[in-house]
């Protein structure tokens, strides 16, 4: 990708950056411009000078070089740039949404590839800006190491979580198991090894540099790569729990903006001085009607409903099941307010609507703090966008920085009020017990079956 | 404390002249050759004498070096018998004891951040980094103590919703906080609260979730508390004084004190050391079971039938040794096998949780984290190879000793639905009399 070579400039004090914006650049004999030589001694304290210094003193790096492809820009070569730029963000932005459309219907499992994807390019961009910062391509080891670290974090929550959707898949092979019991203590060891390898390379004059890096890998980590398993987990619920929060969000980000340019006035916040009251709160109200309309249309197909599940026999994925209690028409009666408007005594609504609106608030009104925070970050590295992947709006990160929050927020809402732990977890671990702990809950549960009614009474204990 | 009011100093060159000039002064390779030419990089935190008057005066005959090693060596005794009297007074106490210590690492780690950035005047930093360690506190403890106290908690209403919507409760809490820090974002000062809020996450991240580990350890049993912690005290002690007596061969560049000597005298010492404490702490109940929550008296108790661990077995002594011992068989405990793991990881691993503060101290240049405890340095200092430690027995346990709790997973299946739990219910039977646990086969 282009954005790997590219360097910042040495910030020299008050000096201007010369960046080199040309494509493709080698890496080779061609090192940030003169001093990384002659600057060896105060390296570290340079840095030092960086960080108590406020913004201003901090030169920018300039937007790296225009991506449009050429059909584009020869057809809008007519336009103002204005109109330009707003139809090529639009032409981006359906674009992206077909793509989004043909991956749903290719199934789950591609959708879990494309949130591993995006995943890694929301690292990879992230570490770039990293690396743009500290000048630290020069390192050793510490590209190996950062991604290395991305390699056993995946490894960790892809075992804990997937592993337990594979349930009937892993018993059947032998290796696999041993891998899932002793999960934990290999992903450990391997993490533990790269930290070892971290210590060992440690090079004097560079150890604040160092742990700089090692600290904002860890933290982009934290970030993106717990986000994307909640998603994951998300998705085994039910593809509609996948795609009604992230649609919501998108829905929220495009509407805010329409609302914002027709109407908008008063400026919401000092960090992102487009952003506008009229928008967020006409956002607000549309991403409310279209959540509520998507999971209208969405909870009708099984496809959607159905947890996701690995079918041993075809060795796919396949959703098929009962719809439950949430997926099912229920007649709710109007408050006196609503009836008059309507004229209707009840509606009949899925449940889940009821859902989608709490998805829906929260995507208007807390989503888009996650967008202030990254908008925060590029101020503060002085940078315009994450990356250049897509044109008209910037990197992966640029679209993804909403959704940040939306993922932990739809799992600890599904944990907390729609349903209890994972039942396939629980059997896994069960199974995993020694047989006098499995006999005794064996004993318990047997009891508490049958209080409840759920197991016949047998003739023997 | 003294080091709460220390910004840093613009120094001239010379070390602090006020702290006597110890053998092990770490930094001085470094400080005197790189960063004597920039004033803001001189070392941050001048040091103060905070060694107890009457100890000053005990020892102001003595040369500083042996001063030095002396006032070290009450320290660390002093320590090591307040260690003892913790133990003493049983589990809830170290709960306690560990979650100040908690509480004073991240205190200290955060202040070097101030230091580093100067961010005091920052609006609203230290609060929100103090409500960040409440959130997730919260967050740990809830999900420890709905685990360990379920009955309790299901007795009392408010606990029980609570512990329901526990995770609900405390991703809320988080995101306020979250949203105060974007709300608090200040022209001119973005990349400051960015790097601080960066530095807050990461010291969260290790210290709150050590020391979370380090109570499930003790809950699991006294002995997997102690234990280590003692092999790894050992180590420090038994290293240092291999290096102290016979060091020669210096091993990482980071930490120039150390030697190889050192380093392997300390691990046979720490094994053997060890294999004798697990002997001696096998034998008694009250280090041995799981702590309990006692519902009828409200207090904890230990007392259970020991398991397999921690009963006499007899070992066949491979010839090797039979020939050098004069015996053929052995009495131990399963207990101190692990032992050997658990004192191998705290001699080989844990001195690299060592250099990675070494490293740290060096980049930020401080030579200590703090000046709490005379002689050692802070609280940090002491606890930095203590790290992977806590994290290592609590996966070693997970793996290799026990699988999950049980009892937490009776909760768990409480919570399904009944046709989900008729689904296990019927595995579980299956798999039972498939292992001839279960008596019978011939139920409908």
């Amino acid at each position: 990708m282009l954005e790997l070579r590219h360097r910042g400039g040495c910030p020299g004090p008050g000096g201007a950056v010369a960046p080199p914006p040309r494509e493709g650049v080698a890496a080779g004999g061609d090192h940030e411009n003169e001093s990384t030589s002659d600057r060896e001694t105060d390296i570290d304290d340079r840095y030092g000078d960086l960080d108590s210094r406020t913004d201003s003193d901090i030169p920018e790096i300039p937007p790296s070089s225009d991506r449009t492809p050429e059909i584009l820009k020869k057809a809008l070569s007519g336009l103002s740039s204005r109109w330009k730029n707003w139809w090529i963000r639009g032409i981006l932005t359906l674009t992206m949404i077909s793509l989004f459309f043909l991956i749903i219907y290719m199934g789950s499992f591609m959708l879990m590839l494309l949130v591993l994807g995006i995943q890694v390019k929301c690292f990879h961009e992230i570490i770039t800006i990293g690396y743009r910062v500290y000048h630290s391509y020069d390192l050793p080891w510490f590209r190996t190491l950062s991604w290395y670290f991305l390699l056993c974090v995946n490894y960790f929550f892809y075992g804990e979580t997937v592993a337990d959707y594979f349930a009937t898949f892993v018993q059947r092979e032998e290796q696999l198991q041993f891998l899932i019991r002793y999960h934990r203590f290999i992903s450990f060891a391997l993490y533990l090894a790269g930290f070892c390898m971290f210590v060992l390379s440690l090079v004097k004059k560079h150890y604040r540099l160092q742990f700089y890096m090692f600290a904002w890998t860890h933290v982009t980590l934290l970030i993106t790569v717990t986000q994307s398993h909640l998603v994951i987990q998300n998705l085994f619920e039910g593809m509609i729990w996948f795609l009604v929060p992230i649609s919501s969000v998108i829905c929220n980000d495009i509407t805010a903006y329409l609302f914002g340019f027709f109407f908008g006035r008063t400026p919401l916040i000092k960090l992102s001085p487009k952003k506008t009251w009229e928008g967020f709160i006409g956002g607000f109200f549309s991403t409310v009607v279209f959540g509520f309309i998507a999971a209208y249309v969405l909870s009708k197909y099984q496809y959607f409903v159905c947890p996701v599940e690995y079918r041993s026999d075809v060795n796919s994925f396949v959703t098929d099941c009962e719809p439950s209690e949430l997926f099912q028409l229920r007649s709710y009666s109007l408050p006196p307010f609503l009836k008059s408007v309507l004229r209707q005594e009840t509606v009949s609504l899925y449940p889940f609507q009821i859902h989608s609106i709490a998805f829906s608030t929260f995507a208007s009104l807390i989503g888009p703090f996650g967008g202030f925070f990254a908008s925060g970050f590029k101020r503060a590295f002085k940078i315009k966008d994450f990356a250049n992947t897509i044109p008209g709006h910037g990197g992966i990160m640029d679209r993804f920085d909403c959704q940040y929050l939306m993922a932990t927020f739809v799992h600890v809402y599904i944990t907390s009020f729609i349903r209890g732990p994972n039942p396939s977890k629980v059997l896994q671990q069960l199974l995993v017990l020694q047989p006098e702990q499995q006999l005794n809950i064996y004993k318990t549960l047997k009891t508490h079956l049958i209080e409840k009614g759920i197991l016949q009474p047998t003739l023997k204990a | 404390m003294n080091e709460l009011r220390l910004r840093a100093v613009r120094e001239p060159d010379a070390p602090p002249e006020d702290k006597e000039s110890e053998p092990e002064a770490k930094v001085d390779g470094e400080t005197a050759s790189d960063s004597e030419s920039r004033a803001e990089a001189t070392p941050l935190v001048t040091s103060v004498d905070d060694t107890p008057e009457v100890l000053n005066r005990a020892l102001s005959n003595l040369s500083s070096r042996w001063k030095n090693w002396w006032v070290r060596g009450i320290l660390t005794l002093a320590m090591i018998a307040f260690f003892f009297v913790i133990i003493y007074l049983g589990p809830m106490v170290l709960m306690i004891i560990v979650m100040c210590v908690q509480i004073k690492c991240f205190h200290e780690i955060i202040t070097i951040g101030y230091n580093v950035y100067h961010s005091y005047d920052l609006p609203w930093f230290r609060t929100l980094s103090w409500y960040f360690l409440l959130c997730v506190n919260y967050f740990f403890y809830g999900e420890t103590v709905t685990d360990y106290f379920f009955t309790l908690v299901q007795r009392e209403e408010p606990l029980r919703i609570l512990s329901k919507y526990h995770r609900f409760i405390s991703f809320t809490l988080y995101l306020i906080g979250f949203c105060m820090f974007v709300l608090s974002l200040v022209k001119k000062h973005y990349r400051l609260q960015f790097y601080m809020f960066g530095w807050t996450h990461v010291t969260l991240l290790i210290v709150v979730t050590q020391s979370h580990l380090v109570i499930h350890n003790l809950f699991e049993g006294m002995i997997w508390f102690i234990v280590p912690i003692s092999c790894v005290i050992c180590n420090d002690i038994m290293a240092y004084m291999f290096g102290f007596f016979f060091g020669r061969t210096p091993l990482i560049k980071l930490s120039p004190k150390k030697t190889w000597e050192g380093f392997i005298g300390g691990f046979f010492a720490t094994v053997l050391f060890g294999l004798l404490l697990s002997y001696v702490m096998s034998g008694y109940r009250c280090f041995v079971c799981p702590v309990e929550y006692n519902n009828d008296t409200n207090s904890f108790t230990v007392d259970c039938e020991p398991s397999d661990l921690f009963r006499l077995h007899e070992y066949n002594i491979p010839e090797v040794i039979q020939s050098a011992i004069g015996w053929k068989i052995v009495r131990m405990y399963p207990f101190q096998i692990h032992s050997i793991a658990l004192s191998t990881f705290a001699s080989l691993i844990g001195p690299f949780g060592g250099f990675f503060a070494s490293g740290f101290k060096r980049a930020f240049k401080i030579k200590d984290f703090a000046n709490t405890i005379p002689g050692h340095g802070g609280i940090m200092d002491r606890f930095d190879c203590q790290y992977l430690m806590a994290t290592f027995v609590n996966v070693y346990i997970a793996s290799f000793i026990r699988g999950p709790n049980p009892s937490k997973l009776i909760q768990q299946f409480m919570t399904l639905r009944p046709d989900q739990q008729l689904h296990i219910f019927n595995t579980l039977r299956s798999h039972l009399t498939e292992k001839g646990m279960l008596a019978d086969a011939t139920e409908n």
